[in-house]
């Protein structure tokens, strides 16, 4: 009963500070907004951790709350489910949260939309949470949805500047694509379980495992490849997976502290945990698996591939996480789903620093995000520094790192896996080390080695705007980035605490959860893997001799020596020959194009899709509804109309309302006369 | 409790409320008028409550019901009664109608007593339709509730507002014959009855069925309106005043609708399902093509009417698939579109009230002057959009997931609403509300007074709380709805 309690605690403490901060955010004073979000999220992050201690003892939980609705024969509840999957998620989400809402006082300190920041980023935690704590889909999808709203408001937090209202409607709209998806996924789940409670639904899963389903003319399709495909595209909208990626890099428009939670650590990964979540399904069909695993390794490769070129600072972590999201469904579609997770969470810790770093970085750069203009950083952000490093060898998978752990045994599984694509997968997954490690360490040593390019006056920066980030609305100073001769300066304690907070498991965390979560007990009965039909993650276990053994073996692997040879290209590209690079963007000019151009994706949206819809939306308006319905059905009647007006013009003398006013007086005394004249009026 | 006459009284306050404004006479005594018509509004809501608190859930027929001799020589009663069907309608239309009597309060400034009066009248009227069990009954009620709307458009209405509501008038008028036709017809196959009951009992042939169903399906497909005898609508909506189209929206819509389920599905129910391809193919183009048309919009009235008729097509589609989900979720939608449809037009007015104009492109950056009013005009926009936790979702959810149940395909056309209809809301808010401010008008705007802001926060409170738990609202509608369905699955050929 007591636990009960906790876990409505978990996702309403958050809420509480949120509609505090937001309904009064124009009369309470700044330090009180965030005091009760900072409370709410602290107290939410307590409570997951004295659950997850819970859980580890045994005592997992799935019951409802209230019932949201019934309906026919069903039955819609709100409700939780507590395990081991949702107490990891819970953990990452809450304190990856609360390192933000830290990290935001200082961030935001000059905003004039300082308490409504609060109050959003504290909504987000909450919607977060119900996400992972539900314990059917359709709080699952309410989740999903609410992180999407809150996304929306925060990627348009500045809402003057035309690129960002412009890239959260996209962000949202491409989201709703893959809700698409999702929502007709639910549809068939319930449709064929009659239910949406996860544990009915996982319980009767293997049932339907050779259900077929008529779809289109006569073919029959298995109904679980069909379900598993549109939860996935879901999956594929949240989590940012090629085609519809093309919203993350965007969403770079809002503040930096919601790039590290929402757009890195935590709701792009909404996906991954869905589909882990639903394993039990998904291991009912391999051809969805291809399908996933597929998608994952043009993600994982394709979008390191852009980091290369990009010249912003949250920009190249933006499509370093693409890239990091692709490896985790690649870890999905090979059946690890423990070793997707696993990323997930060092990924989380890794991540957030990376791009709260990066956030440091524009505050002691005056808010300047071009890297080409930064350089020799080290001396003056020390913290800023060692932290970055830290997060930037966590990433590239340096052994004993956290990313280490759970990037190599993504490689490993996906090695083991047999499934169609997964050959294509184990080349994208074992090439993108080395992007990975190039495109990071090009990063690292453009701002925090070499020589100081910043302060060189303002002609040439106002020359070479990026465009994305021109029209600040804030009251920082208009100027971006530093005065002739200014020197960047270490960010406040409330900026860098989170960075070193966040550093520490970045290092630590895979080395002592590798052997529990990949390959022991944790995800028992949680995650279902059907080891016959995929047996990668069975032979992958056989492999491992513990954290350490896994380390020390890595040194004379493929994987390492490639992550080696990025860091020291990059190293010579940048630092000792920075005309290379210059020759061969001039060399390959098709491929820099394409890669500046970002495959085209935008293009093709913006004149195919949107630009279909609109033109569709006005010939339908002016062909169907102008000219053929009120031209032709209705303009016949409209004459007659006419006619008619024509002749009552004659009888009518007074206004147009006392007639018909005397028309419904006529009327009520009519009813009055015959309703009174049946009664039995015995006084009478 | 349910010895007084309580849907009498949810019919008659209204109307002699409406009868004791319009004694007030002229302008000198508009405050006066003012506050009479609130009286009655609030009057009016306060005696339909009971119909809710004293509702019995288990049971699928008629409650409250009071039958009365009207015209004793054509057999017609003074009949009415609710069901779970349509008693939350008859709360909603006397709880919008304090919502457009508060939203005229300073605007309308011409005729105040006439315009109150109107519109309290026809509350009145409406509740009438929503509650008649008797075919002539519910014939007057319709027709009646046209003239007061009729004058609302063309009284109070914009440049165009004659054309408006003559287009609106004939339209509907046009509908209505054949449907007059048709209760004829069933008067005389019943041996001469009226009395919608039993006609729902009634045996009729395969043929005359479909005619029946034709018949009805002109009237109230006028009225909801579907694809393709909709286009009077979105010149209704925006020559009508706020106050017009939010009762327009939120319950003159859902009187078309709800005669499917009163006099379609339960009379013809052969016809329905022989001919239930062709409503849903209608229910479909109104979702997609209406959608896409929407998205074009330079209107923002005409956008929401379009929304409107999207959001409507969700209705019919549901009542034709034939399930309690499908059904369910169609009346949730209609219930949830009475808040947001209705918050939609109001938050139109306040722009337009301060501009006027609606034309998107006379607008941007809004919110730098009016904060409060683009936080809550977020939350309708978001409702009309189908956000989850609000009422906008749990309608569109239902009949989504129904349809997915009924037919792959059909389900995948409903579902591309998430997508267009996110797009022409979003797109509409965006380049109204977000950037900077656009020119020397928006630089003026006040933000909502507490007037504005009290509308506003009850119908926030409304979507929120039927969206967060819609379980009270399906609740009363099951033993009706399954009623309904079995009713539906047995055949009445003989």
């Amino acid at each position: 009963m007591e636990m009960q309690k906790l876990y409505l605690l978990v996702p309403l403490a958050p809420l509480a500070g949120a509609i505090i901060a937001g309904l009064f955010c124009r009369v309470i004073p700044r330090w009180l907004a965030h005091t009760v979000t900072i409370a709410g999220v602290a107290a939410s992050f307590i409570a997951s951790v004295i659950i997850f201690n819970d859980v580890q003892a045994g005592n997992t939980y799935n019951g409802s709350v209230y019932t949201w609705m019934t309906s026919g024969d069903y039955k819609f509840e709100v409700g939780f489910l507590i395990d081991s999957l949702t107490t990891t998620m819970m953990l990452v989400v809450t304190f990856v949260s609360l390192m933000v809402h830290i990290y935001t006082i200082g961030y935001m300190q000059e905003d004039p939309g300082y308490n409504r920041f609060f109050s959003y980023i504290s909504l987000f935690t909450f919607s977060m949470l119900m996400l992972v704590m539900a314990n059917n889909f359709m709080q699952l999808f309410f989740g999903w949805e609410a992180v999407g709203l809150v996304s929306y408001l925060l990627i348009g937090f500045w809402y003057t500047r035309p690129t960002a209202i412009f890239a959260n409607m996209k962000a949202f709209l491409v989201n709703r694509v893959g809700d698409f998806g999702f929502i007709l996924g639910i549809g068939l789940v319930l449709a064929h379980f009659g239910t949406l409670d996860y544990a009915t639904v996982f319980a009767k899963a293997k049932d339907f495992s050779d259900v077929t389903i008529n779809i289109w003319g006569s073919a029959e399709w298995s109904l679980m490849t069909v379900t598993c495909i549109c939860l996935f595209i879901g999956a594929m909208g949240k989590s940012a997976q090629v085609p519809l990626h093309v919203w993350l890099p965007d969403s770079m428009e809002g503040p930096t502290p919601i790039s590290a939670l929402i757009h890195a650590a935590t709701m792009v990964t909404a996906g991954i945990f869905m589909v882990a979540r639903t394993s039990p399904l998904f291991e009912l069909s391999t051809t969805a698996l291809s399908f996933v695993i597929i998608i994952g390794a043009i993600t994982a490769l394709f979008m390191g591939f852009l980091g290369i070129i990009q010249n912003d600072i949250k920009r190249v972590v933006a499509y370093s996480t693409l890239s990091q999201l692709g490896y985790m469904t690649v870890a999905l579609g090979a059946s690890a789903y423990s070793v997707a997770i696993f990323h997930l969470m060092t990924h989380a810790f890794f991540k957030a620093l990376l791009f709260l770093a990066a956030g440091s970085v524009i505050i002691g750069m005056h808010h300047e995000q071009d890297i080409r203009k930064m350089g020799g950083l080290r001396k003056y952000m020390p913290i800023t520094w060692i932290t970055s490093l830290i997060g930037s060898l966590a990433l590239i998978g340096t052994p004993f790192l956290s990313g280490f752990y759970s990037k190599d045994s993504i490689i490993e599984a996906v090695s083991f896996s047999h499934i169609p694509g997964a050959g294509f997968a184990y080349f994208a997954v074992i090439a993108g080390v080395f992007v990975t490690a190039f495109y990071s360490f090009r990063m690292y040593f453009l701002v925090f080695h070499g020589e100081e390019r910043f302060g060189k006056g303002h002609d040439e920066h106002h020359g070479d705007h990026h465009g994305d980030h021109d029209d600040e609305e804030t009251s920082h100073d208009h100027h971006h980035g530093l005065a002739p001769g200014q020197k960047p300066h270490e960010t406040p304690w409330v900026v860098w605490l989170p960075l070193v907070l966040l550093a520490i498991p970045s290092l630590a965390v895979g080395f002592f959860a590798i052997g529990p979560m990949v390959f022991g007990d944790y995800f028992k009965g949680v995650i279902y893997i059907d080891h016959v039909a995929h047996p990668a993650m069975a032979h992958f276990a056989e492999h491992f001799h513990g954290a350490m053994a896994m380390g020390i073996h890595s040194l004379t692997t493929l994987p390492f020596f490639l992550a080696l040879s990025g860091v020291a290209l990059s190293w010579f590209f940048y630092m000792k020959r920075p005309d290379i690079p210059a020759a061969i963007q001039r060399r390959f000019s098709a491929i820099n194009t394409l890669f500046e151009n970002k495959y085209y994706f935008d293009k093709i949206n913006e004149i195919v899709f949107a630009g279909g819809a609109r033109l569709l939306g006005k010939t339908l308006w002016r062909a169907g509804d102008v000219a053929t319905i009120d031209g032709v059905m209705v303009n016949g009647s409209a004459k007659l109309v006419g006619l008619i007006a024509s002749v009552t013009k004659v009888f009518q003398t007074g206004y147009v309302y006392h007639y018909a006013f005397t028309m419904i007086i006529g009327l009520v005394a009519m009813i009055s006369w015959f309703v009174l004249r049946a009664l039995p009026l015995n006084a009478y | 409790m349910s010895n007084y006459p309580l849907i009498s009284l949810a019919i008659w306050t209204p109307i002699l409320a409406g009868l004791v404004v319009l004694a007030t006479g002229t302008d000198r005594n508009a405050p006066l008028a003012r506050m009479l018509a609130l009286a009655g509004a609030i009057l009016g809501l306060l005696v339909t409550i009971p119909l809710w608190t004293g509702f019995d859930v288990a049971q699928g027929g008629m409650q409250f019901v009071e039958l009365k001799t009207w015209i004793p020589r054509f057999n017609i009663n003074y009949h009415l009664g609710v069901d779970g069907i349509s008693m939350l309608f008859v709360l909603l239309n006397s709880f919008i109608t304090i919502i457009v009597v508060l939203a005229g309060w300073e605007v309308i400034q011409q005729k105040v007593a006439q315009y109150n009066a109107a519109f309290l009248i026809m509350s009145g009227l409406m509740n009438g339709i929503f509650t008649s069990l008797d075919g002539i009954l519910f014939y007057v009620f319709f027709e009646a509730s046209l003239i007061p709307m009729y004058l609302i458009i063309g009284v109070w209405g914009g440049p165009n507002r004659v054309y408006a509501a003559f287009k609106f008038f004939l339209y509907t008028l046009f509908g209505s014959l054949l449907f007059l036709l048709a209760l004829m017809y069933l008067f005389i196959q019943s041996g001469g009855s009226f009395s919608i009951l039993e006609w729902h009992k009634l045996p009729i042939a395969l043929g005359a069925q479909i005619w029946i169903f034709l018949a009805f399906l002109i009237a109230f497909a006028v009225k909801v309106p579907m694809w393709p005898v909709h286009t009077w609508l979105p010149d209704a909506h925006v020559e009508a005043p706020t106050g017009g189209s939010i009762v327009l929206a939120a319950i003159a819509l859902k009187l078309g609708a709800y005669g499917f389920l009163r006099f379609s599905l339960p009379i013809v129910p052969d016809a329905s399902h022989e001919l239930s391809g062709l409503v849903i193919a209608l229910s479909l183009i109104a979702v997609v093509y209406i959608g896409f048309v929407a998205l074009v919009q330079t209107d923002m009235k005409k956008l929401v009417a379009y929304s409107s008729i999207a959001h409507m097509g969700f209705v019919t589609l549901g009542f034709f698939m034939f399930s309690a989900m499908g059904i369910e979720g169609a009346l949730i939608q209609m219930l949830s579109h009475g808040f947001v449809s209705g918050a939609m037009f109001f938050c139109i007015g306040v722009m337009y009230d301060r501009v006027h104009s609606r034309q998107i492109a006379d607008y941007g950056g809004v919110v730098n002057t009016m904060p409060k009013f683009a936080a809550l005009f977020m939350l309708f926009s978001m409702a009309n959009a189908g956000l989850p936790a609000t009422s906008g979702f749990v309608g569109e959810f239902m009949v989504i997931l129904a349809a997915v149940k009924f037919n792959f395909w059909v389900a995948f056309a409903a579902a591309t609403s998430l997508i267009v209809g996110a797009a022409y809301t979003l797109w509409m808010y965006k380049r109204v509300i977000f950037g900077d401010v656009a020119n020397h008008h928006v630089a003026e705007l006040s933000d909502i007074n507490n007037r504005e802001f009290l509308i506003l926060g009850v119908l926030a409170v409304c979507t929120l709380w039927m969206g967060l738990y819609p379980q009270p609202f399906t609740e009363v509608m099951h033993a009706s709805v399954n009623d309904l369905l079995r009713h539906v699955a047995t055949s009445k050929i003989q």
